[in-house]
């Protein structure tokens, strides 16, 4: 049997803000591929970990790799430059620009690099980028909006179109911090669709979800985060069985 | 040549700003304001408002000192008169590769910061700049007395290649000396290439990440891009802008004293573009022509002439009226620009450029309202 590719390995990983230990002896392995949810119940350290995964946080000690290359104390350009993109719990997205030029930002980044002096060109004539941006954009069915400003758009588009502005980066690992947080069960469902077929390319994800529809219909691996600690580890139907798990979260909501 | 292209509106919108800058002599006749000193300040302060917009309007970077870089401009160029030649071009050149470099220092420490903080800074190293040209760098700036041309200067250029002549020379172009209106057409010229560049900018991907920038730095972070040399890069253009309106300053009279450098005229760019609209092309340029419109005309009226202007009133009004209204002119011209200001930033926050679009799309309205009934009634009544 092949040995799975690890792409993104937290190891050993401890953060304490004062007193509180928010993260003790975190020990994660995401395999290529996968789409893996990190769930936990409210103050659980989901974020944190997020956070300090993308080098917004640098943890008080342990070390975060990905693809062979240290992460801590990277600023987030060179991060998203080694190949993770992120999707925020509020969309961040350029509300003033339109929905076209919101795509077509990021494609410039992956094509330019960090920075690029690109001044006396055209950004019209930037025909590949444009047909790139508008392809990507028909794929999270928001072609018809190009010419909006972002900012008009309703929450779940905003959350498409950030998507989109990920995808289009053809990210090695995505990570979506509650992508369907706020949103109406219908935008959910639309969302998963979407994720589904991002899922089919391949594409390795980190979820981070309070939504159980969310997450037992599009996780490969989940790992369950309590009080800083990671309680249980495995498939989706082996920690539905897990009696800690159910103790500690999933039987607090249900009962 | 790929460089030179641009779309059909920018290309349309250059051709109309071209013709309208070039016929100032004309259409600035009835407004009193068709003499080369006021025109040439006109050309000038259009070309520092479109630079400091590039850096505001684009990156949302409001500097408060950008006046810094105007004064090392015209520091520069008259320097390049007194020690080589009184062409204007090299003195040009000088001014804008030292005020560029000058903004790279200030813009490497100054966008270490954002918001308020990195105007408070870009305010202070301005005002630094300003009393050393008064203490320290005297020797340099000549002090209080401001920088001037002298009979001694040594010229070595323009000597080796003629004849000294007797008296204090002026700035021209390859041995010709400017006269009339010669250097308002050069100044007008500058300004339009640096409009074109303008141009350009807005409508490159460096431009669009500018605006990145503004909109959400979070996000243009997260997307992989290095936002610090992209704003450091406005912030050099613009202050090289700004060194070319200096050195032009001084190309249409030789002097510089460091009241040009005080945070009075940083503060005045800031107030033309945010009165034409911010991160527009155009209104930059507006609101440099009517600051200085005010400054120069406005000033100049006096009592009598407002008397004069009111003299259909009755008797009793005519004196309360004239008495008013000449606060507002003269010396109190700062009174009216205010007002002007104040009106324009809380009913079209978006400066004159606003108001122009708003009006443009009344008549966009009513230009397609006489349609709509017409289409209603084609509707099969049933």
């Amino acid at each position: 049997m092949a040995v799975p590719n690890v792409v993104l390995h937290v190891a050993d990983v401890h953060k304490r803000f004062g007193g509180l230990h928010a993260l003790a002896d975190i020990d994660l392995q995401i395999e290529e591929g996968q789409t893996h949810a990190i769930i936990g119940p409210n103050g659980a350290g989901k974020s944190t970990l997020l956070n300090v995964c993308i080098g917004k946080l640098a943890p008080t000690s342990g070390t975060v790799v990905f693809d062979g290359q240290v992460l801590t104390g990277k600023k987030p350009h060179e991060i998203n430059q080694l190949g993770i993109a992120r999707v925020f719990q509020t969309p961040e997205i350029f509300a003033d620009l339109s929905v076209l030029q919101n795509v077509m930002i990021p494609a410039l980044a992956k094509r330019d690099g960090a920075f690029k002096l690109n001044l006396l060109r055209s950004l019209d004539s930037q025909t590949t980028i444009r047909a790139e941006a508008e392809d990507m954009l028909e794929d999270v069915g928001l072609f018809g909006r190009r010419d909006t400003l972002a900012g008009s758009l309703s929450r779940g588009d905003k959350r498409r179109m950030e998507l989109a502005m990920c995808l289009i980066q053809h990210p090695r690992l995505l990570l979506l911090d509650e992508p369907t947080a706020g949103m109406s069960r219908h935008d959910t469902n639309t969302t998963i669709e979407l994720l589904k077929k991002i899922k089919s390319r391949g594409m390795t994800k980190v979820i981070i979800e309070h939504d159980m529809h969310v997450v037992f219909s599009l996780a490969d691996k989940i790992s369950v985060l309590a009080q800083g600690r990671i309680i249980a580890d495995g498939t989706p139907d082996e920690v539905r069985g897990n009696p800690k798990v159910q103790e500690a979260y999933l039987g607090g909501t249900h009962q | 040549m790929n460089a030179l292209l641009m779309s059909r509106r920018d290309a349309v919108t250059l051709a109309i700003f071209a013709l309208v800058v070039l016929t100032m002599p004309v259409w600035l006749q009835p407004f009193g304001a068709a003499y080369p000193g006021l025109m040439q300040k006109f050309a000038i302060y259009a070309i520092f408002a479109i630079g400091f917009n590039i850096l505001f309007g684009l990156t949302g970077y409001l500097s408060f000192g950008h006046a810094a870089f105007l004064g090392v401009g015209s520091y520069t160029a008259v320097w390049s008169f007194k020690l080589l030649t009184m062409d204007a071009l090299p003195a040009i050149a000088f001014a804008i590769i030292l005020s560029g470099l000058l903004a790279v220092v200030i813009g490497y420490l100054s966008l270490r910061r954002s918001g308020i903080y990195f105007s408070i800074l870009t305010l202070a190293f301005a005002q630094m700049c300003y009393n050393l040209a008064y203490s320290v760098l005297t020797p340099i700036t000549n002090g209080e007395t401001s920088l001037q041309l002298n009979l001694r200067d040594p010229r070595i250029i323009d000597s080796a290649l003629a004849p000294r002549p007797a008296g204090l020379p002026s700035a021209g172009l390859f041995g010709h000396t400017f006269t009339g209106l010669e250097g308002f057409y050069f100044c007008a010229a500058a300004l339009l290439i640096a409009f074109f560049i303008a141009q350009k900018i807005f409508a490159s991907p460096f431009g669009m990440m500018l605006r990145g920038i503004k909109s959400n730095q979070t996000r243009m972070n997260y997307t992989g891009f290095n936002t610090r040399p992209y704003a450091l890069s406005a912030f050099v253009i613009s202050g090289m802008y700004a060194g070319l309106a200096g050195a032009l300053l001084a190309v249409t009279d030789p002097l510089a004293g460091a009241e040009r450098m005080q945070w009075t005229a940083s503060g005045e760019v800031v107030l033309m573009t945010i009165l034409g609209g911010v991160g527009t092309l155009i209104g930059p340029v507006l609101g440099a022509w009517i600051i200085k419109y005010f400054e120069n005309i406005f000033s100049a009226f006096n009592e009598q002439i407002v008397s004069r202007f009111f003299d259909f009133l009755p008797a009793g009004a005519h004196e309360v009226v004239t008495a008013v209204a000449s606060k507002f002119v003269g010396e109190g011209w700062n009174l009216t620009l205010g007002l002007v200001f104040v009106l324009i930033v809380v009913f079209l926050p978006g400066g004159i450029m606003e108001g122009v679009r708003r009006i443009a799309h009344l008549f966009d309205k009513s230009r397609r309202a006489p349609k709509a009934p017409a289409k209603l009634s084609t509707q099969p009544a049933e």
